[in-house]
C-alpha cells in the first residue's frame, strides 16, 4: 500500500507539550517538511529560544542549541560563521524576537546573515502564562494589561515584517497564518522559500506566522483561529515583504 | 608588542579563527588585530552589534567545537556574565579576555584589578566557575592564553584572561610558539558538537535547561566534581624570595611588578620579604599559602582594589595570620615607594 502522509523525518517521536489547540505544532511540522524536502536534515543545526518552544531542542531531529532569551539570532551567527555550508534557523516568540531579542534580530537581518528566523507571533507571552507582548494589540487583555492594552501608555504593537523590509539586506520576508487549511498551505510554502533561500546562499530570511494561544487568549481553539482573522490579520498583513529569490 | 596584540596572535597561533567583539577601553587593539588578521587567514572577525550578541556568537561557534573569542573590559563583561553563565550551563569551551578598568557603572578606563571577586566567584546567575589567569607580563599574556583554551577545552569550561589595563597597553619583547594550531583538528574529539548529524547519529542538543530538579542537581554536582579536579591539578603560581621570608606580599598583574621593585628595596635594607603571585585566580592556589603561613609572620596583599584577593588570601591560610593590604584604586597604581612603605610597616 502506497503511504501518502505520514509524519516529517525531522521531527523525533518526543510528544509535543504545547496546549491544546496551539499552533506550534502546526508550524513545527512545515518547518520539518522544509527541511526534509530539501534534504538536509543531516546537515541542519536548530536554535530553539526561551518561550514556548523552548523545547523545540527535543522535538527536531537535527542538531538542536538551547539560546538565551532574544540571543537565538547571535547564536545563529556564530554557528553560521563556523559551518558556513551547514544550513541555521532559529524559532522564536515575540517576547523574544521582538522585545528582548530585537536588537540581535535587527542587527541579524541588516548583516543579511545567511540564516532563516521562523518567527511565531501570538501576541502574548505564553509560556509565563499571558503576559502582554510587543505585538499585542491596543485594547486586548493581558495578565500584565488588564485594563486592554493602553497606547497611550503602553504603545502600539511593532509590525516585525514592515520593519525589516526597511532593510536592504534581508533576502526574504513573509507574513504568513496557519489559522485554516488555506492558510497553512501558503505558510508551507513560504517557509519552505525560506529555507531554500538560505540554502541558495541568498541570505537573510524571515518567515512570521501569525499564531494562536488559546490558553492564554482565553478562548477555544477554533475562536481563536476566529479571532487571528477578526483582529491580528487586519493590523498584520499577510503577504510577502522581500523576496530576492 | 602590546600586551593585547600579544593576546590576539597567541589566540590565532592556538587555533582560534572566530573573534566576536564590541569595542571598549582599554581593549581595543584586540579587536583591531584580529580585524586586520583574521580575513587574511580564512578566519572570522565579526563587531557584533552589542557584548551580549558577542558572547551569544562565542556561545553559537563553540556550540560547534571551534575555539571561539571575545574580549571586553568590566562594564562590557557585566553585559556578557548573562551569556558566560550560559556557557558554563551548556559545558562549553570558550576564552574570554577582561582587560579590567575602574568601577563601578562607567567607572573610568585606567588600569584597575577591582573585577576579582566577578570574575573568580562566577560571573553571571547560578552555581558555577570559570578558570581565571592573570598574566603579569606580555609574554605571560600570551602564553596564558594558549593555557586558557587548553584548559577550556579539558574541562569543557569557559576560560577568561584577566589582565588590569596595564598589561593590556605595556609593550615588551616576546617569544611565540613557532607551532600553529591547525584550526580543523580542534573540533575533533567533541562527540558533543552541534556541527550537523549527517543522519549519522542521534542529534546532539547544547542545552542548560532541566526542568526536573534531580537531573538539575546532577549537573551541577558533576560540574564540581570537575572544578574538584580543576583545584587540585591546575593550581599555578610563582613564588619569589620566599625561602627565607618572614613577609610574604601577595599581588598580581601590574602590582605584582611594583610589588618585586619594592621587595628588591626591603630586601637591602634587610627585611626579610618574598612574594607569591598567584597565577590562577580560580582555582585559587591555595596549597603555597597553606605552606607559607607555617614560617612566614604576615601577609601583604598589592591589590587595585579594596581589597578582593585579600579575603581569599584570609580564606587559604584560615586566617592564621595578619593580611594586610596596600591598595589604589580607580585607576592608580601604588608606587614602588607606596609599596615599600607599606613593606616597612608590616616589618616592624
Amino acid at each position: 500500500m502506497a503511504i501518502v502522509f505520514q509524519k516529517p523525518k525531522a521531527l523525533t517521536d518526543v510528544p509535543l507539550h504545547y496546549c491544546p489547540g496551539c499552533t506550534h505544532g502546526i508550524i513545527h511540522r512545515l518547518v520539518a517538511e522544509a527541511i526534509d524536502e530539501l534534504g538536509v536534515e543531516g546537515r541542519t543545526i536548530g536554535i530553539a529560544p526561551v518561550g514556548c518552544s523552548v523545547m523545540a531542542y527535543d522535538y527536531f531531529r537535527c542538531d538542536m542549541i538551547e539560546a538565551s532569551h532574544g540571543r537565538a539570532p547571535a547564536v545563529a551567527t556564530g554557528v553560521k560563521r563556523s559551518l558556513p555550508d551547514r544550513i541555521v534557523f532559529t524559532y522564536q516568540g515575540d517576547g523574544d524576537l521582538a522585545s528582548i531579542g530585537l536588537c540581535e534580530t535587527v542587527s541579524t537581518a541588516c548583516r543579511g546573515e545567511n540564516v532563516t528566523i521562523i518567527f511565531i507571533n501570538n501576541a502574548i507571552y505564553g509560556m509565563t502564562g499571558g503576559q502582554m507582548a510587543p505585538t499585542s494589540l491596543v485594547g486586548q487583555v493581558t495578565q500584565t494589561s488588564p485594563y486592554g492594552r493602553d497606547a497611550a501608555t503602553q504603545g502600539l504593537p511593532i509590525r516585525i515584517c514592515e520593519l525589516l523590509a526597511s532593510l536592504e539586506a534581508p533576502a526574504f520576508l513573509e507574513r504568513v497564518a496557519v489559522n485554516g487549511v488555506a492558510n497553512v498551505r501558503k505558510a508551507k510554502k513560504a517557509i519552505f522559500n525560506a529555507f531554500k533561500c538560505q540554502v541558495e546562499g541568498k541570505g537573510f530570511s524571515l518567515v512570521e506566522v501569525v499564531s494562536t494561544c488559546p490558553t492564554n487568549w482565553g478562548l477555544t481553539p477554533q475562536k481563536a483561529c476566529e479571532w487571528v482573522n477578526e483582529k491580528m490579520i487586519p493590523f498584520y498583513p499577510l503577504g510577502n515583504y522581500r523576496n530576492k529569490m | 608588542m602590546k600586551g593585547n596584540e600579544a593576546i590576539a596572535e597567541s589566540a590565532i597561533r592556538c587555533g582560534c579563527r572566530h573573534y566576536f567583539g564590541y569595542p571598549i577601553t582599554p581593549q581595543t587593539e584586540i579587536a583591531a588585530y584580529m580585524a586586520k588578521r583574521m580575513p587574511k587567514i580564512g578566519g572570522t572577525f565579526l563587531q557584533a552589534e552589542s557584548e551580549i550578541a558577542a558572547i551569544n556568537m562565542v556561545y553559537g561557534c563553540a556550540s560547534t567545537g571551534r575555539r571561539a573569542m571575545t574580549s571586553s573590559s568590566s562594564p562590557g563583561i557585566s553585559l556578557k556574565a548573562e551569556g558566560i553563565s550560559y556557557l558554563a550551563g551548556a559545558d562549553l569551551p570558550a576564552l574570554i579576555v577582561n582587560v579590567q578598568r575602574g568601577g563601578p557603572g562607567l567607572g573610568g578606563i585606567q588600569p584597575s584589578q577591582s573585577d576579582y571577586f566577578f570574575m573568580t566567584r562566577g560571573p553571571g546567575h547560578g552555581d558555577f566557575h570559570i578558570i581565571v589567569l592573570a598574566p603579569a607580563t606580555v609574554q605571560e599574556m600570551a602564553d596564558l592564553t594558549r593555557l586558557a583554551f587548553e584548559l577550556a577545552d579539558k574541562y569543557r569550561m569557559p576560560a577568561m584572561l584577566l589582565a588590569d589595563g596595564t598589561m593590556g597597553q605595556m609593550m615588551e619583547p616576546v617569544a611565540l610558539p613557532e607551532e600553529q594550531i591547525d584550526p580543523e583538528t580542534i573540533p575533533v574529539g567533541k562527540p558533543w558538537a552541534t556541527r550537523g548529524t549527517g543522519l549519522k547519529r542521534e542529534h546532539n542538543i547544547v542545552n542548560s535547561l532541566y526542568l526536573k530538579p534531580d537531573e538539575l542537581e546532577k549537573t551541577n554536582i558533576e560540574r564540581f566534581a570537575r572544578y574538584e579536579r580543576l583545584e587540585k591539578e591546575e593550581c599555578r603560581w610563582e613564588e619569589y624570595l620566599m625561602d627565607d621570608a618572614e613577609i610574604c606580599v601577595v599581588s598580581v598583574g601590574i602590582t605584582a611588578r611594583v610589588s618585586k621593585n619594592a621587595i628588591v628595596e626591603a630586601r637591602r635594607e634587610g627585611i626579610k620579604v618574598g612574594m607569591i603571585r598567584p597565577i590562577t585566580l580560580y582555582p585559587f592556589p591555595k596549597a603555597p599559602f597553606a605552606k607559607a603561613a607555617e614560617k612566614v609572620r604576615r601577609f601583604l596583599t598589592v591589590e587595585l582594589n579594596m581589597g578582593q584577593m585579600n579575603e581569599d588570601v584570609k580564606l587559604a591560610i584560615n586566617c592564621s595570620r595578619p593580611v594586610g593590604m596596600c591598595n589604589r584604586v580607580g585607576g592608580m597604581i601604588p608606587s614602588t615607594d607606596e609599596v615599600l612603605a607599606a613593606i616597612r610597616k608590616e616589618a616592624k
